[in-house]
């Protein structure tokens, strides 16, 4: 069996099944992510969230799936057609197509790749093209604002985050993810990093156009902002964009900071637990804060939130970086020196 | 004399964009439409389209009897309908030359002053909320659910009342609500205090409102301001305090004001002003005494049931009032109540019959409403929004 797996039809029909593998629990994991977002928000706001479809409305995501496929896809007679119609897909895809090299596991990944890190910051730059492209096809002006808004976060905080990537990156001294969790046995990241862990997190927040960055949706201004003209399941598929893309920047967060798969003990009962255990609780750790934060602040306007990205975060993570290079580099401590 | 003039051409570059905010827009606060001139995102102009919940409130009163006209005022400002209703009965007593009895003039001061927190909380939940605070919202929700009750438990109805008359209040309260409200009191300002923690001093929502939407004393009071955005701007105008009607002259309590007119000071202002709220309704509580709620005039007053089984003049009365109501000497009446969204007023002409002549009905939302232009000038969308949030408008009563 394992020869029938090296040759190369064998090899393509693995990689489809490793595929699956990851996308069907990860678009469960999306669905009852919207589930736990309506209901920590719930318990946050003092109501109960679903709670009538199933036991404990458990089958809410299921029947929101069901309706969303119903419903007629409306696409408004000004817009492009076929960007209009695309730009869900490209949405969708990309949030999942990142996912190739997230490893849940020692060496658990689709692709193990060298590039790993910058693979996911190419993918995740991508992501703007959805929402432009959105924006641009659907003819309207609320629409067209919330792409530009869109476009203009995303590019500014992807030049922080680049920065705190790099520094990790000379921490380690590897692209690839398994080696960058490799790195963390002794010490998590978020520790000798902190300030850069809350700066990739809160960036993370921009990127994924979550509250209080929400501003390319930004209900109350620009009512939905560049899906304001998409339904049905055109409109589901921004929508499981964006619970993937929470999961993937959670994803992140956890390889890059938070030991990935690592026991936060490194001592024998907590060793015994399977590292997708470990993996799965950071990862919910991340998104609990990501709904908390939706809960709990306003929105930035768009003027503020520029100026966040390009006053505060980027001399921040410059500065960290050199200060963290510098003291690698007094003390020798280099790795790969 | 014969100046040539150089010839000048002079290239206008037309770069805005329009956007139609409204009527359908989750900001509205109902059914504003709002046309913006923008410039990017900066507004270059503000116009805003009135009247599409224009129900002719007015004229409907004129073709209905005095104890008719009550209901209308609760839908005029639907967040606090109490305070409408107040207006009116006030100026129909004027008219009338009677006056409610004490316990009544008690009851409208608890529940003029408990519609004036729920329409606070709903103020700032919305404002929140336009401003993408989500959770704020909710929390006002749940504590306007338990002022609704003691509105339920005292007229029957959640919203529209329909509580306060002319001559009093429809009934008594039920027993034991006096203790609960004494309760109530004392919770309250807790969860005002839990509802500070999650904006007072946040530095976004500071960032979002502090310095938006600027209006200095002598503008707002050219333009005609009154309430809570009138004190935020630093006046202390209050009617209750200005001119005392019921027992407001009766009771202590203090006039916050704000400082420098933006949305952060109109905000503050109304939860100080819930606060106060607060505290009037516990003095009235303890300065309250069992008596009659209506006036003892069967003129005006309904004969008990019981009564009217063996009275033949109590059944008489009951037939005409509830036939053709009571005529109200000829006369004009200009009556104003401090609103929770500031001065309401009633102008009411009586001509002797059964109703009235004319009832202009002075919404506080229309001032604040022709700022918005002059407000929302060269500031960003997304503070029109809290523009709107912070001045607390309602098209109940701006459309009339």
């Amino acid at each position: 069996m394992m020869a029938f797996f090296d040759t190369d039809i064998g090899f393509v029909i693995l990689t489809l099944l490793k595929s699956l593998a990851l996308i069907v629990p990860l678009l469960i994991g999306v669905a009852y992510l919207t589930y736990a977002e309506r209901k920590v928000m719930g318990a946050i706001q003092l109501r109960k969230g679903p709670n009538v479809v199933g036991p404990f409305g458990l089958a809410q995501p299921f029947a929101d799936a069901l309706k969303m496929m119903f419903k007629e896809t409306i696409i408004p007679a000004g817009s492009d057609r076929i960007l209009f119609m695309m730009a869900p897909m490209i949405t969708f895809g990309l949030a999942v197509v990142a996912w190739a090299v997230i490893p849940v596991n020692d060496h658990w990944a689709i692709a193990n790749i060298n590039v790993g890190i910058l693979y996911l910051l190419a993918i995740s730059s991508l992501g703007v093209y959805g929402i432009i492209i959105a924006g641009w096809a659907s003819n309207s002006k609320y629409a067209f604002l919330g792409a530009l808004r869109s476009a203009a976060q995303m590019v500014s905080y992807e030049v922080s985050m680049g920065f705190v990537i790099v520094t990790v990156l000379i921490c380690v001294g590897s692209l690839n993810l398994n080696d960058i969790v490799m790195a963390q046995r002794h010490v998590w990241f978020a520790i000798p990093l902190f300030p850069m862990f809350v700066i990739f997190f809160i960036s993370g927040l921009a990127e994924t156009n979550r509250a209080p960055f929400d501003l390319a949706e930004g209900e109350t201004e620009i009512v939905a902002g560049f899906f304001v003209e998409y339904s049905a399941m055109s409109f589901a598929l921004f929508f499981l964009g964006e619970y993937a893309n929470m999961i993937l920047i959670s994803a992140t967060t956890t390889i890059l900071f938070l030991g990935g798969w690592l026991s936060p003990i490194p001592l024998a009962p907590f060793t015994w637990v399977p590292g997708v255990v470990w993996f799965l609780l950071k990862l919910f750790a991340c998104l609990f804060t990501f709904i908390w934060v939706r809960a709990t602040f306003p929105r930035y306007r768009y003027d503020q939130l520029m100026a966040l990205g390009w006053k505060v975060f980027l001399p921040l993570s410059l500065g960290y970086l050199v200060l963290v290079a510098g003291v690698l580099e007094v003390f020798g401590w280099l790795p790969n020196a | 004399m014969d100046q040539i003039l150089p010839s000048v051409s002079k290239t206008i570059e037309i770069d805005s964009h329009t956007i139609n905010f409204g009527p359908q827009h989750p900001a509205a606060h109902g059914v504003l439409r709002l046309i913006l001139e923008m410039d990017g995102e900066v507004v270059t102009r503000a116009d805003p389209h009135i009247g599409l919940l224009h129900r002719g409130t007015e004229k409907l009163i004129e073709y209905k009897s005095y104890m008719q006209a009550v209901p209308y005022f609760d839908r005029l400002d639907y967040v606090s309908p109490l305070a409408c209703e107040y207006a009116f009965a006030l100026a129909t007593e004027k008219l009338l030359g009677i006056t409610a009895p004490e316990r009544a003039q008690w009851i409208r001061v608890i529940f003029a002053e408990l519609t004036r927190v729920l329409n606070h909380l709903l103020s700032l939940a919305s404002f929140a909320l336009d401003c993408g605070a989500l959770t704020p919202g909710l929390w006002g929700y749940e504590e306007r659910e338990k002022l609704l009750e003691f509105h339920e438990a005292a007229s029957g109805a959640r919203f529209h009342a329909n509580y306060f008359r002319p001559g009093g209040v429809a009934k008594d309260l039920p027993a034991g609500m006096e203790a609960e409200l004494t309760a109530w009191c004392g919770e309250f300002p807790k969860f005002i205090d839990k509802l500070e923690t999650l904006l007072t001093g946040n530095r976004i929502w500071k960032q979002r409102v502090v310095d938006i939407g600027v209006i200095s004393a002598k503008d707002a009071l050219a333009w005609g301001f009154s309430g809570p955005n009138l004190r935020a701007c630093g006046v202390a105008w209050d009617l209750r305090r200005a001119q005392p009607y019921d027992k407001y002259a009766e009771v202590e309590f203090d006039i916050p004001v704000g400082l420098r007119g933006d949305c952060y000071d109109r905000y503050l202002v109304r939860i100080a002003e819930m606060r106060e709220s607060v505290k009037i309704v516990s003095q009235a509580l303890t300065k309250i005494q069992p008596g009659p709620v209506k006036v003892q005039d069967p003129k005006f007053t309904p004969p008990k049931r019981a009564e009217m089984k063996h009275s033949m003049e109590a059944l008489i009365h009951h037939f005409k009032l509830y036939t053709e109501g009571y005529h109200v000497p000829a006369g004009a009446t200009y009556t104003v109540v401090e609103a929770p969204k500031g001065e309401f007023g009633v102008y009411l002409v009586a001509d002797g019959t059964n109703r009235p002549y004319r009832c202009k009905i002075r919404s506080t939302g229309f001032s604040h409403l022709q700022t918005l232009d002059k407000l929302s000038r060269g500031h960003m969308l997304a503070d029109v929004v809290a523009i709107i949030g912070s001045l607390d408008f309602v098209f109940g009563e701006i459309d009339r």
